[in-house]
């Protein structure tokens, strides 16, 4: 029975080991966005000392600031925040239920669903606030929908999908461009939000509706990670484990959507968060325990860094999505490589 | 160890599935003998997989049904069920970048509630299952890193780890090399000598099965064509009407368990033709 | 596995069409072009008596009916040039990369000419159409360069999934650059944003002319190039068995799509799954030969394209909807139709 013991104590040192690291690369994660958050507070056009952000921060009138932090960069900096959590948490549930880093809800058509529908809503029907919201999420629903049922043949096969979705978002996006193109108000900013996803402009009031979204469709999928996490090791193992199989997509799809799409009407499709934040993620963490939150932190700092970057330091003034894009695109491209080359999965 | 391991039965009752609109078992009856170890043989598409899936609840029947210990499986919830029947599926996932002991972990997901942490007992159950199948030397180790025959035992431990009475598995000796197949099959017997675990699999060759297994069950077109003890099973008349091949049968002279000679058009011995 | 897939996108064997049912189609199709030219002069956002478009196409232009006509004449024209180089080169496309889902857009080639469009604007000042065109022309090339090479990367080489995803990426990739560059430049923004969306309405005959000596080309290159793809369909190593040169026959067959999408983008703007959704159909009516093929795919781009033009102006009157967008929604259809069709496995 010493044998026995030995390994007792080797499998509660690796299980240790593996939460040390976890919990330190979220301490850090979270650090990282206290630090950006504070940053696009403080420093933007001026420097606003770091004392008056406090005092902005609890309600107190400092003139000078007051204005700046508390109407302009506080909106933004908590919108960003929001959305890169629902885009990174969204995104990694999507890749984890598919089992494919590629399936993500920026590459299967859904975040281009959210966006037409609010698109759609803005501009045909004059819609404004929560009701954007509210279409956002019903098509996105609508399009997840219906990218898996027309890649229902005998079962949904996970590269069907993938294709499926291309198709359906190459639909989408020429609907958002024909939209945008027929806009009454032509406004290249306002344009660049529904193609790219941008922060500019925040309002305070768009932060409460975005903040309960993410307590309700979040707290959805953190009551599943342990199912989502079984999905990884396949369908057929996951079930043998327990896991409902159909309950357990249906929470992940309806939770992941209304995430993605709650952003989405906000701050538009921020290019490739969703996409990027989970391998990010995966790569801090190591492979296991549930990535929704590690992939949520990673989704803010993605946001929070690319709205600085593409205000602040940058040539010219560029929309978040701009950034996230431009950064994305190359490690989508590794990513197919490497994908391509050891047929693995996320 | 795992106590009432001889009285969990497995019945099929007039079991008719398949996928999509074809029914792939027609009407199968089919009883487990608890505490042993059952082998599935057939040609291939003659239900084997459909058969092992279905006793597992992994695809729905169209007619019939499966009894657990008399009580359909279908009416029990999935965390029960997973606590009595464990199942490796073919071609199991091994998310990247995990390791042995985390995945042998992931075993004891159906004996953990909502809100109920990891315990002493989901240790030593994992401990006891890297033990069992010879990983504890690599239980640090990443899956990926792993030969195809130690994977195979990690997935095995897996299973182990969720500590059920019965075990399926779905061609557990594919991909492997001849000297890993009987390493395999070794561990299995193991399992079911000293724990009683009531073992099913569906075996690709027949000569294996005939040697590891104490009951044979031969499909042939979605229907139980013939099953028995391994003597009784494989003959050459059940060769030929299952798999249409002419062959001898020879006791093997290192197991005293039937041996299937298959005879072919070319590379005989002129006096066997 | 190159054998079986490449045997699988074949309704029907090499020789399985009658000459008759070949030559029949093709006098169809020329009819039907025809007519849909006369359409497309006859029917616009505007209604013009039979009188003024007769008039006009005298060369009249004295009526607003007969100025909107006579802008309609070179509209058509590019909309059919337009359409047999995209169907043309999906058709080479997808016989050089013997996979079914291959086209100009899906592919990335389409975007790759447009960044290096913006970029050649932006940074360098290329103001002359044909350095437009030209330059339209090297970025398709290095696009399909890039997503072939990394599409075929791995197991089982250029995939159907594989050449998809890499095209979609860097399709999004792309995008994202053309927009990262033209962004700070407002003075231009709004008219490369428009010509982003892909469409035949501005059309001019002096723009047409330039384009033309880079069109010629590529419809003679890559017309020539239809035994070359016979014997790629066949799969690598039996073509090299059969006497062909693989990787020059992919070369040369591949320069003349890039010419034709190149040149096309430059002109139109982007259009997508025109090269994706002609082969397809015509590879019903004629069978896999490349010698009809091709010549087919040509005709047929062309008559999409024109009606898909008369179709966008008429659904949206008063205003009228890009080419572009109309066979983004008649082709994206048709691309999950054929996706649903393909076995799990030779995805």
């Amino acid at each position: 029975m010493t044998q026995l013991t030995a390994t007792l104590d080797a499998i509660v040192s690796d299980r240790r080991h593996r939460a040390r690291r976890r919990n330190l690369a979220v301490g850090l994660l979270v650090a990282l966005i206290l630090a950006l958050f504070l940053l696009t507070l403080s420093l933007g056009q001026s420097l606003t000392p770091p004392e008056d952000v406090v005092r902005v921060l609890l309600g107190q009138q400092v003139p000078g600031a007051s204005f700046t932090v508390g109407q302009l960069r506080l909106p933004r900096a908590s919108l960003s925040l929001l959305a890169g959590l629902c885009f990174g948490m969204g995104g990694v549930a999507f890749q984890v239920m598919l089992r494919n880093p590629l399936a993500s809800p920026d590459i299967i058509g859904i975040s281009s669903g959210a966006s037409a529908a609010a698109v759609f809503a803005i501009v045909v029907l004059s819609l404004k606030g929560p009701a954007v919201s509210v279409a956002a999420v019903v098509a996105g629903l609508g399009v997840a929908l219906l990218v898996y049922g027309l890649s229902f043949r005998n079962g949904v096969a996970g590269t069907r999908l993938i294709l499926v979705g291309i198709g359906v978002s190459a639909m989408l996006e020429s609907f958002v461009a024909y939209t945008l193109s027929r806009a009454p108000a032509w406004d290249l900013q306002e344009a660049m939000r529904w193609l790219t996803g941008s922060v500019n402009g925040a309002k305070p009031g768009d932060v409460l509706p975005l903040l309960l979204a993410l307590l309700v469709f979040g707290g959805l999928l953190a009551s599943r990670a342990r199912d989502l996490d079984a999905l990884r090791l396949g369908d057929d193992m996951a079930a043998a484990l327990g896991t409902g199989i159909a309950r357990t997509r249906i929470a992940v799809i309806v939770g992941a959507v209304g995430l993605i799409a709650s952003a989405t009407a906000v701050t538009g499709p921020i290019a490739f968060v969703a996409f990027l934040s989970g391998p990010i993620a995966a790569r801090i963490v190591g492979g296991s325990g549930s990535l929704l939150l590690p992939s949520a932190l990673v989704g803010a700092v993605l946001v929070l860094a690319g709205d600085y970057c593409g205000q602040f330091l940058l040539p010219g003034r560029y929309p978040v999505g701009v950034v996230t894009g431009a950064l994305g695109a190359p490690y989508l491209i590794f990513l197919i490589v490497r994908v391509n080359r050891r047929g693995s999965s996320l | 160890m795992s106590a009432a391991a001889h009285s969990t039965s497995l019945v099929v009752s007039g079991l008719s599935a398949g996928y999509g609109e074809t029914d792939i078992l027609q009407g199968l009856d089919l009883t487990v003998p608890p505490g042993r170890i059952t082998a599935i043989v057939g040609a291939n598409a003659c239900g084997k997989s459909t058969l092992l899936r279905a006793m597992s609840r992994l695809i729905q029947p169209r007619r019939g049904q499966v009894l657990l210990d008399g009580k359909s499986i279908h009416h029990l919830p999935s965390r029960q069920l997973a606590r009595q029947l464990g199942l490796l599926p073919q071609s199991p996932i091994a998310p990247e970048g995990i390791t042995v002991a985390d995945l042998v972990s992931r075993g004891r997901h159906p004996h953990q509630g909502l809100f109920s942490g990891w315990t002493r007992a989901d240790d030593e159950a994992v401990a006891e299952a890297l033990v069992t199948t010879a990983t504890d030397g690599i239980a640090t180790r990443l899956v990926d890193e792993l030969s195809g025959g130690q994977r195979q035992r990690v997935w095995i431990a897996m299973a182990l780890a969720q500590q059920t009475d019965l075990l399926l598995l779905d061609e557990p000796t594919t991909f492997l090399d001849i000297s890993h197949q009987i390493e395999v099959l070794d561990l299995l017997t193991d399992l079911n000598r000293a724990r009683g675990t009531t073992i099913v699999m569906v075996l690709h060759d027949l000569n294996l099965a005939a040697r590891y297994a104490d009951y044979l069950v031969a499909m042939a077109a979605g229907r139980l064509h013939v099953s028995g003890k391994p003597e009784d099973v494989l003959t050459e008349s059940n060769v030929r009407e299952v798999f249409g091949l002419e062959s001898r049968v020879i006791t093997d002279p290192t197991s005293g368990r039937p041996l299937m000679l298959p005879i072919g058009r070319h590379g005989m011995v002129e006096a066997a033709g | 596995m190159i054998l079986a897939r490449a045997t699988s996108l074949r309704p029907a064997p090499l020789h399985g069409k009658s000459r008759g049912v070949r030559l029949l189609s093709l006098a169809g199709l020329v009819v039907a072009l025809a007519a849909l030219c006369m359409l497309s002069v006859a029917i616009g956002t505007r209604e013009v008596a039979w009188s003024d478009i007769a008039a006009a196409l005298n060369g009249q232009v004295d009526s607003v009916g007969q100025a909107a006509v006579a802008v309609r004449i070179p509209r058509t024209v590019l909309a059919v040039l337009a359409g047999a180089a995209l169907g043309l080169a999906g058709a080479i496309m997808q016989g050089v990369t013997r996979n079914p889902l291959a086209d100009p857009g899906i592919l990335g080639v389409n975007m790759g000419a447009s960044l290096a469009v913006v970029v050649g604007i932006v940074w360098f000042g290329i103001a002359s159409a044909h350095a437009y065109i030209f330059t339209a022309i090297v970025g398709a090339g290095l696009a399909a360069a890039f997503v072939y090479v990394i599409g075929s990367l791995g197991r089982g080489g250029a995939t159907p999934l594989k050449l998809a995803l890499a095209g979609a990426a860097t399709s999004v990739a792309f995008s994202s650059l053309v927009i990262a560059v033209v962004l700070p430049r407002s003075d231009i923004a709004g008219g490369i944003r428009s010509w982003q969306v892909g469409g035949v309405g501005g059309a001019t005959f002096d723009g047409i002319l330039n384009g033309l000596p880079f069109l010629a080309a590529g419809f003679v290159i890559s017309l020539l190039s239809a035994r070359k793809l016979n014997s790629l369909a066949l799969g690598d190593d039996l073509a090299a068995g059969l006497g062909e040169n693989v990787a020059a026959a992919r070369a040369v067959s591949s320069f003349g799509a890039i010419l034709l999408c190149g040149a096309t983008t430059a002109i139109c703007g982007p259009i997508g799954f025109v090269g994706l959704v002609v082969p397809h159909l015509c590879r019903l009516l004629v069978g896999v030969d490349h010698r009809w093929l091709l010549p087919f795919s040509a005709l047929g781009g062309a008559c999409l394209l024109v009606a898909a033009d008369v179709v966008g102006r008429i659904v949206a009157r008063p205003s009228e909807i890009d080419v572009g967008i109309v066979t983004a929604f008649v082709g994206a259809p048709v691309f999950i139709w054929m996706i649903r069709r393909q076995r799990v496995h030779d995805l």
